[in-house]
């Protein structure tokens, strides 16, 4: 199935800047997510967090994304 | 009346102040962030702020939400800037009404801690010699 990944902050260097199109298997969590993106990405690692959202909401480890899926990678936010 | 900006101009502490009038407040308590020109020793030329605005919307509803219902506040207003700042700018104003004045102090420390935590913005600080992104990494 056919994920979009959209990257913010730190998340969207580590990425050089792209959105990019996963084609995950079918039932994917956002765990098997991490560690796919771990693993092109190493630089991921070093980051204190690394959270997902979905539909505007951050979404755990065992949450299973769905064809079309919007996903939002979220690095350590520092607003204020 | 909650009332949440993010917006790419500057923010207006009067307009916050506005928002939370009543006159059953005893108190409102106003928090201004500012742009400090220096971190760690190192001197700061400007930071630039990036947010997924619509979920950085919703969280901030959740924490306003949240100061009306366990502080009893009457009114809430939280507005973020994004884009580049220069130091002494105001990147945030959180504006909190009640009718006692402890429970505005209370709610409005929970309401910047929470939004340091939670909201979807990142700040990146621009120094003479390159730039970081704050608390990214350990």
């Amino acid at each position: 199935m056919k994920i979009k990944i959209v990257p913010f902050g730190i998340a969207k260097e580590i990425m050089q800047g792209s959105n990019i199109t996963l084609d995950l298997d079918v039932s994917a969590s956002i765990a098997d997510l991490k560690k796919i993106l771990k693993e092109e990405y190493p630089d991921f690692e070093r980051l204190n967090s690394l959270k997902f959202a979905i539909n505007e909401n951050y979404e755990a480890d065992h949450f299973q994304m769905q064809e079309g899926d919007e996903v939002v990678i979220i690095p350590p936010v520092s607003g204020g | 009346m909650i009332d949440i900006q993010i917006s790419e101009n500057p923010l207006v502490p009067q307009t916050c102040q506005d928002a939370v009038a009543d006159p059953s407040a005893g108190g409102a308590v106003i928090f201004l962030g500012t742009v400090r020109n220096q971190t760690k020793g190192k001197k700061v030329i400007k930071l630039e702020f990036e947010s997924y605005v619509p979920m950085a919307v919703k969280e901030m509803h959740k924490i306003a939400e949240t100061i009306v219902t366990k502080w009893g506040a009457l009114h809430v207003s939280m507005h973020h800037r994004i884009g580049l700042l220069e130091v002494g700018e105001i990147p945030v104003i959180i504006a909190v009404a009640t009718a006692h004045r402890q429970a505005a102090f209370e709610a409005c420390q929970y309401a910047i801690n929470t939004l340091k935590e939670t909201v979807p913005i990142w700040k990146k600080e621009i120094f003479e010699d390159g730039a970081v992104w704050v608390s990214a990494h350990p």
